[in-house]
């Protein structure tokens, strides 16, 4: 694989083998020899900026940062060392002192990297003044918060506001320091993405917690809440209980659910089922009368934003489908409720998410269904750990329950939704047999898997040859956007998830992040789908019965299934 | 194509020779930068002139923007000889990009050479940041390596040089060189300005034969401006090594602690707050001398990481200052 020369080391006298072009902390890191790190984050370019992973080089008068020192033939490096640990903990006092640290009511306390290394160093928190005691916190719309008083400046969330070619964090300088601040221009706006959250060390910014709005209906009497839960959240949760990477907890999510007080338990993978019909439906019309296409997807919230905001003209391109927990909300507010005779305005829907858009997404006035919300609160995957931890159910031993019919079973195609290119394959995995009336020949389409930032493909379905792209990360999709600018008929069905990986990487995900996790995550997602009976959304039982017993009309199916978008000025 | 290959070889040859290091403070061996770009392999570099001066107390750079900007100019066009396919630019502090522009753009018509006026702090004169900032990024050094001789400005293998090496090259070149260099002298001082006189001198003799020499109890810094050491008047018996200013200050009239705090807050201004150790230990000695109290302990732990963990030489180079103050000044009044 590596085809680089391989050279000689020493690290703390230890001699070892390493390939050129390796930096010191990648060769520590596979064997097994633990330097501590704080502003690296493995999605992002090499900051070297906290100071923390220092180590000595023999012959070398400065430290030199193990992230971003590459390895040389001969190199005797330290780890260890009374100097190293003096210049550590105070590096690490220094970080700390422009942190206010609010522990106590962080949700980050049990994977906060910085406090970990204070208590591993045993460094004096107060050895000076917290000097941003008055720094303040902002809010992004209804998803995000910025506690600027916690920033360590390692500037990671700017380079990744900067990957989605949103820039909306910036570097401004404020007296004799520079500090992170949201823009202020009016071409630049917050998409509520979420990807600065998985990526602050310290958890300065993070999702709006609705913990209070989703605590109370839970002990008042008369209401119904009913909770749903996203495809991705069942193999990333497992993670905040200790589970490894891609375990799938669906049961046991499920069971835990209840135990925190649900009176249902529904899967969003079952509203993927249903958006999965809508959108191959639409695909299928846009198509035949080769009207505004490409067809982009919408699930994905903080995509929509971004064309909303930055490319309004795109707008007829989205698929008109509402997301999956968005379709889900609807059907409990309206079949279910019929269905078991309970008054709506009752039912309180909470939608447990990999998602800090989601958070903007459900305040849609235009989603609203005889004046209500589908969904009324969302929490993220980290915040519901947090509150069930904080509620001592844990879910690595909860023995597992199936969630509850008639909502509450999902195909195959639902659960991959969770991952890039899942909406897409699902899509095409209904869309294969809606046109052709054919049994499809392979049920996996390879070709638009993987966690690529852009997957191209090119299928045939019954006369149309279909040109695909699939785009995690909307600076990617910024790139075929600008494709199209000189080729508009490039393509004709384009994917975009604005989470690196699609939903498993999402805003609301457990940290850490990053493609090693997401790639198990992912991983785990398909395997459930292998495993699934029925791997087609139009073949789901409980979407048939849906359509045969509820979604009877064009207006009902308009009013649960479909919405609209609008050009979106600067709101934050 | 022959001819010039011999030439660029002379020069090289000469600079070699002459043992012209680097002026704008990291004395680094001129001939060898020269070699570096151009025996690198690229369809284009780029030769950079840093006129960004930005330190208190040094001013040789602009002395020579003013006095005598044909041989600045006349050194750049020998590296644009010597380096093929090379355009430059001078890179000029917003000051002297205001008083010398016209005479500039003069001397430079018809030659590959653009004018860039500099913006931003102290910082925007370290040489990856110089880069950055033609670039149009933010204002902030970048890992090295890779050096700017393998890929600097947009990638393309950089020579970047001070004014005062410019100066010299193109005096070496005509065989007028003879081992001097400029002097920044000032503060207390009756004949203060720049002076061009022999490299090895000691800073005592710089002082004595331009009638500088005080006649109180006095220090002086030497070398960079606000990073430049601390020295007693019997330590001057050395050469000065850095940006080549000598500020004298009057013991009983200055206070170390006023002084100290004037250079933290310089270098907290003009960092750029990227790495741990400078923006917060800087920070936290200008909160200390602010404050008046002052914790050599304290100080002593942040030098040791500003020294030893800082990103790029402008944090290593505070702790020079701070430590040779703290050592020679503090240690009898504040102990
Ligand atoms: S949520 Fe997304 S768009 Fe908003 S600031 Fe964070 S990274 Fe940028
Ligand atoms: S908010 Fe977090 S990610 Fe952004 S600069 Fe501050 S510490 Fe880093
Ligand atoms: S990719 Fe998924 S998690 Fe990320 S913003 Fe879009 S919908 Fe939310």
């Amino acid at each position: 694989m590596n085809k680089k020369n391989r050279i000689e080391i020493s690290i703390d006298q230890k001699k070892l083998t390493a390939f050129e072009g390796q930096t010191i902390l990648e060769v520590a890191d596979a064997y097994g020899i633990e330097i501590p790190t704080l502003c690296s984050h493995p999605d992002l370019t090499i900051k070297a900026s906290c100071r923390v992973c220092c180590v000595e080089i023999l012959g070398k008068e400065a430290f030199a940062p193990a992230c971003s020192t590459k390895v040389e033939n001969g190199m005797e490096i330290i780890t260890l060392s009374p100097d190293l640990r003096r210049a550590r903990e105070i590096n690490l006092e220094l970080i700390f002192a422009q942190h206010c640290q609010k522990c106590p009511d962080c949700i980050w306390q049990f994977n906060c990297q910085l406090l970990n290394l204070a208590r591993k160093f045993e460094i004096r928190i107060n050895k000076f003044t917290d000097r941003k005691i008055a720094y303040p916190t902002y809010q992004f719309g209804p998803a995000i918060t910025f506690d600027s008083s916690k920033c360590i400046d390692c500037r990671n969330c700017v380079e990744v506001c900067e990957k989605q070619n949103v820039k909306f964090l910036e570097v401004k300088e404020r007296g004799h320091l520079f500090q992170v601040v949201p823009s202020r221009s009016e071409e630049r706006d917050c998409i509520y993405c979420g990807q600065c959250v998985v990526h602050c060390p310290v958890g300065a910014l993070e999702a709006v917690g609705e913990f209070e709005e989703v605590e109370k209906p839970l002990w008042e009497q008369g209401k119904t809440v009913v909770f749903q839960f996203a495809p991705s959240v069942r193999s990333s949760i497992g993670e905040e209980f200790g589970l490894p990477y891609g375990t799938v907890v669906t049961e046991k999510l499920t069971a835990a659910l209840r135990k925190l007080g649900a009176d249902r338990v529904f899967d969003v993978g079952v509203g993927a089922d249903f958006t999965t019909v809508e959108e191959a439906k639409e695909l299928l019309e846009r198509l035949e009368s080769q009207k505004n296409l490409p067809m982009f997807t919408s699930c994905c919230p903080a995509w929509v934003r971004y064309v909303e905001f930055f490319h309004p003209e795109l707008i007829p391109n989205l698929t008109t489908t509402r997301s999956p927990h968005i379709i889900l909300g609807g059907l409990i507010k309206t079949y279910w409720a019929e269905k078991e005779s309970v008054d709506p305005e009752k039912i309180v829907v909470v939608s447990i998410m990999p998602c800090t858009a989601k958070k903007y997404e459900i305040k849609r006035e235009e989603l609203k269904i005889n004046g209500l919300r589908p969904v009324d609160h969302v929490l993220t995957t980290r915040e519901l750990a947090y509150l069930l931890i904080k509620h001592k159910i844990d879910l690595k031993t909860i023995p597992p329950e199936p969630p509850d019919y008639p909502l509450g079973s999902s195909s195959g195609a639902g659960l991959i939704y969770g991952a890039s290119g899942g909406v897409m394959e699902s899509a095409l995995r209904t869309a294969f047999e809606k046109l052709t009336g054919r049994k499809l020949p392979r049920i996996e389409f390879e070709e638009v898997r993987g966690l690529q930032e852009v997957k191209k493909a090119s299928i045939k379905i019954g006369q149309h040859q279909l040109s695909l792209a699939v785009v995690n990360g909307t600076g990617n999709a910024e790139t075929i956007i600008n494709q199209l600018k000189s080729n508009p008929r490039e393509y004709d069905y384009i994917e975009v998830m604005a989470c690196f990986g699609g939903c498993i990487g999402g805003g609301g995900q457990p940290v850490p992040t990053n493609a090693k996790i997401r790639r198990a995550r992912a991983k785990a997602l398909y395997q459930a789908d292998a495993a699934k009976e029925i791997r087609q959304a139009h073949k789901n039982p409980e979407v048939v019965e849906a359509y045969q017993k509820y979604l009877t009309t064009k207006e009902k199916i308009s009013q649960v299934c479909l919405t609209k978008f609008f050009p979106k000025e600067k709101e934050n | 194509m022959i001819l010039v290959t011999m030439a660029a070889q002379s020069i090289i040859e000469k600079l070699k020779a002459s043992n012209l290091l680097g002026r704008g403070g990291a004395a680094y061996p001129t001939w060898q930068k020269w070699t570096a770009v151009k025996e690198a392999k690229a369809d284009k570099k780029y030769i950079i002139c840093n006129a960004s001066e930005g330190e208190p107390g040094v001013y040789k750079d602009g002395f020579i923007l003013e006095n005598y900007p044909e041989e600045l100019i006349n050194g750049l066009k020998i590296a644009l000889e010597t380096i093929d396919h090379s355009r430059a630019y001078l890179y000029l502090r917003h000051g002297y990009y205001q008083r010398f522009k016209k005479n500039l753009e003069k001397l430079t018509r018809g030659l590959p050479i653009t004018l860039f006026e500099k913006s931003g702090h102290y910082i925007s004169g370290e040489e990856t940041t110089v880069i950055a900032t033609i670039e149009g990024k933010r204002q902030e050094p970048s890992l090295k390596p890779p050096f700017p001789t393998q890929a600097g400005l947009w990638g393309y293998p950089t020579l970047i040089n001070n004014v005062e090496t410019f100066y010299y090259v193109s005096k070496i070149e005509k065989d007028s060189y003879h081992q001097t260099r400029l002097y920044s002298v000032n503060g207390e001082v009756e004949n203060g300005g720049v002076y061009e006189l022999p490299l090895n001198w000691p800073i005592e003799k710089v002082l004595k034969e331009t009638k500088n020499w005080p006649g109180f109890d006095f220090f002086v810094q030497a070398g960079g401006g606000a990073a430049g050491e601390i020295l007693l008047p019997e330590e001057l018996g050395q050469p000065i090594a850095g940006a080549g200013a000598i500020i004298v200050y009057h013991r009983q009239k200055t206070n170390p602690l006023t002084l100290m705090k004037k250079w933290a807050i310089f270098f907290m201004d003009g960092n750029c707050d990227k790495c741990v150790p400078c923006r917060e230990g800087v920070f936290r000695i200008a909160e200390m001398l602010e404050s008046e109290k002052v914790d050599r302990k304290i100080i002593d732990d942040l030098c040791f990481v500003l020294e030893k963990t800082s990103f790029c030489p402008l944090g290593r180079s505070t702790v020079i200052a701070f430590r040779s103050l703290t050592n020679k000044l503090l240690s009898c009044q504040y102990e």
